[in-house]
């Protein structure tokens, strides 16, 4: 545990508190560099993926564990940023304007699904944004002269500035690039007065107006950014995946997205990243070690979703701030030792508040 | 003499069946400390959900400094200068104290959040602002030491000081207390009771508040308001409103009651 | 005319559906205030449950029927024991995450059935594929249309809705039900086991999925995603009203019925999306629903 002497105020908005943090963070952006001569192919473009998800995380992370506006229709914004991609693509837009297009389509969509949450909240608000998933996914089934409906809508090779950036490192680069960007703006945004007004809502919407935040302002401008961070990723998705159809952008779709968020840790940044990594080795795992395993048992669809199901479920149940959590509470462990205590962490419960006036 | 600072004209709110406040008037002079009492049930704390616009009159309406407040959505209100505490406490839990105040300078922030998102110049120098303000109020109220503590881990009496310190850090004109001696021990009460003085004395607040502790209302209050099932009983200095005869019946119950 | 009857009959059938299960919603969110997600996929499991015992161990309709009721009210029993009592006084959000997570479980651990879990099958019910006329003439031609598989939905629906009556108005368990959905804290205090109280409300709220899975079983087959069905119970609950139970009723009539109509009456496409854009208008609308409490919170 690092007991930081404070002698100015900046250090309280510092982005990087104590030397450690720096020497730790540089070290990642090296290895962050290195990783295209250290990794395989096949690996690289796996971290490609974390990369991607790691952006929509983000969003959704702020939105659900900063705002505390739970979103079950979050693949709907996804699918935004990937068909506006290829649609412009298509058109022959270049990269660097359609996809702050991608991310532009997919906020103005965010906002139009954020328009409930001025009037509800909570578990009404989360069945909104269901129904929307689910309209947004037939919208994108029907509008065939531009998704391709079903059939799907394949994607041209990417260039930027006569730069293939087709899959492999370049692409890597890209989308590593773009994703520490989008976490210096969340980060930015989080110590800032934006942040803390979103906080402010997830902790007590009434104390939150009585404060002069304005709550229809500040819930659009989340789900707009969240939104706009998810069509970032849509584009990056589809330009990785390269064939694109609805039913990747399904309920499914929303629902492992939030188990990501929830797996990686509820209300941290460092949450949304480890979420998606966490779930992209498991499922690595799953692929090399089910040949270990009995066929009855290895072979079946379900191994995945089960898995999955069941991490999520122990995660709920013993660890509520996620990996995140976890690794907070392992580090305290290595810099304290041995002067760890059990309780050190330990939740204080709060009983049920009841919303309801009866 | 000046005009009131607040009034409330003909306030009534109405729930359903239940008449939860009926035609009250009041006005609160600038730097006084204003009571309401009364019974459980009286409707003080309603009074004060319709002044920070959490609820609608049904009819009549409230003014602050001659504007009707009472149409304006809640944040609206905040910003013309009126903060207010909570009956059970509504802080920000799962943050720390700082950022607790620190959401009280939220009114006066003049970024906007692509201008949080960069993180430039001028959100730099608002953020230490602010920051420094709120340590003025950190000092005034002896926070230092939970300065950097999540408020979910403080105990009951040192989170009531934290939301008074995040309503003053909002630098109001006007500061509505809801009970802010409940749940308080002798010691802690004493404390309150002089910082109420002091946000009169030194920091020129005015302060209206909701208060049971008759010992506590007496000594900071100028005037007291006493109320019993939405309506007015009486209006007058301390004293005379605990020797007024309505008030002790309410409290007590009538002759026929016994 | 006949056309329009004939179609508010078979939504008002698939209506009774949605109508049992944002029941089973409202029992649960009116008892411990959580939304249960997986609220489809507990009428999968029933629908693989009422299929095990007919075609595995062979037993006729009605005793799989109660067979399936019985192990569904056990599997709702055993999932508020194990994973939901230890989460008792954590955010809401938290239950809501571990309700997803038995139901995303739930998809995985049917699939994980060699040969069967991935499969669609068909319920061999008594009643498939019959018909009866209503009118019209000689009985064959003209007159109203109802499918048996139709019709017993509904009357199922109607049956177990006025045993829930009898149930909550007359026996003291349902009385200590309604008590502890109002004011848990109170019905501690009055003396009922509001923990156990809860259990029996999952158990009762899993048995009435059980169902809703039997009887649709007929109409959508049994597989394994069958439960995304059940997302639509949460229209049809939030046009009712959360905590309403005649609300959850006639929300998923309504749900029924317009997308029964909208199939119909509107392009290809928005039959699958008429209960969602129901839900939305009805939200900015009326968002406590026809029948809804007030959800302002108290300061």
């Amino acid at each position: 545990m690092h007991f930081i002497f404070k002698t100015r105020y900046e250090q309280d908005i510092a982005l990087f508190k104590h030397g450690g943090q720096n020497f730790w963070y540089a070290a990642l952006a090296l290895a962050l560099v290195a990783a295209p001569w250290l990794l395989s192919e096949y690996t690289l473009s796996q971290v490609t993926f974390i990369g991607i998800y790691a952006i929509v995380c983000l969003g959704l992370m702020l939105l659900a564990g900063f705002t505390g506006q739970i979103s079950l229709g979050h693949a709907g914004f996804l699918a935004m940023g990937a068909y506006t991609e290829a649609y412009l693509q298509g058109m022959g837009w270049p990269f660097m304007i359609s996809l702050p297009m991608a991310a532009l389509v997919a906020g103005i969509t965010g906002i139009m699904i954020g328009l409930p949450a001025l009037r509800v909240k909570g578990m009404y608000l989360s069945i909104a944004t269901l129904a929307f998933g689910f309209i947004l996914e037939e919208v994108v089934v029907r509008a065939e002269h531009i998704t391709g409906g079903n059939a799907g809508r394949q994607l041209g090779a990417l260039t930027i500035a006569g730069v293939n950036f087709d899959d492999g490192a370049n692409f890597y680069y890209l989308v590593t690039g773009i994703a520490v960007l989008c976490v210096l703006g969340v980060l930015n945004l989080l110590r800032s007065p934006t942040g803390r007004a979103f906080v402010a809502i997830r902790d007590s919407e009434v104390s939150a107006q009585s404060m002069g935040i304005n709550l229809a302002h500040y819930k659009t401008v989340a789900f707009a950014l969240s939104a706009a961070l998810a069509g970032i990723a849509g584009a990056l998705y589809a330009h990785k995946i390269r064939f694109i159809t609805p039913d990747q952008f399904g309920f499914l779709q929303s629902i492992e997205l939030l188990m990501m968020v929830v797996i990686g840790g509820l209300g941290s940044i460092q949450g949304a990243i480890f979420g998606p990594a966490f779930w992209f080795v498991v499922q690595q795992v799953i692929v090399v070690g089910k040949d270990w395993l009995p066929p009855a048992l290895g072979q079946q669809t379900g191994l995945q979703p089960t898995i999955f199901g069941i991490i999520l479920i122990a995660i709920v149940l013993f660890e509520p701030m996620g990996l995140y959590g976890r690794w907070l509470k392992f580090r305290t462990f290595l810099e304290i030792f041995p002067f760890y205590r059990k309780g050190m962490f330990k939740r204080q419960k709060s009983y049920m508040k009841s919303e309801r006036m009866k | 003499m000046t005009a009131p600072m607040l009034e409330a004209v003909n306030l009534s709110v109405q729930f359903g069946g239940l008449r939860a406040v009926n035609d009250v008037s009041f006005g609160v002079w600038p730097n006084e400390v204003f009571s309401l009492i009364g019974p459980n049930g009286a409707g003080k704390t309603t009074i004060f959900n319709l002044i920070s616009a959490l609820y609608r009159p049904t009819s009549g309406e409230v003014r602050f400094e001659g504007e009707v407040i009472s149409r304006m959505p809640p944040h609206v209100v905040a910003r013309h200068g009126i903060a207010r505490t909570f009956q059970n406490i509504e802080l920000f839990e799962h943050a720390t104290v700082l950022q607790n105040l620190l959401v009280g300078r939220h009114c006066h922030r003049h970024t906007g959040w692509w201008q949080d998102m960069l993180f430039t110049g001028s959100v730099r120098r608002a953020e230490l602002e602010f920051r420094r303000q709120v340590e003025e109020v950190i000092e005034f109220l002896d926070l230092q030491h939970y300065r950097d503590s999540m408020v979910v881990g403080l105990p009951y009496g040192v989170r009531k000081v934290v939301e008074l310190a995040r309503a003053l850090s909002m630098r109001p004109r006007l500061l509505l207390l809801d009970e802010p001696s409940s749940g308080l021990n002798t010691e802690e009460t004493e404390d309150m009771g002089f910082w109420i003085e002091d946000i009169k004395h030194d920091l020129g607040i005015t302060v209206i508040m909701v208060e049971h502790d008759m010992g506590l209302v007496s000594r900071v209050s100028d005037r007291v308001l006493a109320l019993n099932l939405g309506e007015v009983l009486t209006l007058g200095t301390p004293q005379e409103v605990q020797a007024h005869p309505g008030v002790i019946e309410a409290y007590l119950g009538g002759v026929d009651d016994v | 005319m006949l056309q329009l009857l004939q179609l508010i009959v078979s939504g008002a059938a698939i209506g009774c559906i949605y109508a049992l299960l944002a029941l089973g919603f409202v029992l649960i969110y009116k008892a411990t205030e959580t939304v249960n997600f997986a609220q489809g996929d507990l009428m999968m499991v029933g629908g693989f449950i009422g299929l095990a015992v007919m075609t595995v161990i062979g037993l006729p309709f009605w005793l799989a029927f109660l067979v399936t009721v019985v192990a569904m009210a056990l599997v709702g029993m055993g999932i508020e024991r194990l994973v939901l009592r230890p989460l008792l006084g954590q955010p809401a959000f938290t239950v809501v995450m571990m309700t997803i997570g038995i139901g995303y479980l739930a998809r995985g651990l049917v699939t994980m059935i060699p040969y069967w879990g991935t499969e669609t099958h068909t319920l061999p019910v008594p009643f498939k594929d019959e018909v009866i006329w209503i009118g019209g003439e000689g009985g064959k031609t003209g007159g109203l249309v109802i499918s048996v598989e139709h019709l017993v939905i509904i009357l199922a629906t109607v049956a177990l809705v006025a045993l829930l009556y009898v149930f909550f108005r007359y026996t003291k368990l349902g009385i200590a039900m309604q008590a502890t959905s109002q004011n848990q804290l109170a019905a501690f205090y009055m003396g009922i086991p509001v923990r156990r109280v809860n259990m029996l409300i999952w158990g009762l709220s899993a048995a009435i999925c059980g169902v809703a899975g039997l009887l649709l079983a007929p109409i959508t087959f049994v597989h394994a995603n069958m439960g995304f069905v059940g997302l639509k119970a949460f229209p049809a609950a939030v046009v009712g009203g959360f905590g309403s139970i005649p609300g959850a009723l006639v929300g998923g009539l309504i749900i029924g019925i317009v997308e029964s109509l909208a199939g119909f009456y509107l392009p290809e496409g928005f039959k699958d999306i008429a209960a969602y854009v129901v839900v939305l208008v009805m939200l900015v609308v009326k968002p406590n629903g026809l029948f809804g409490d007030n959800l302002t919170k108290k300061v």
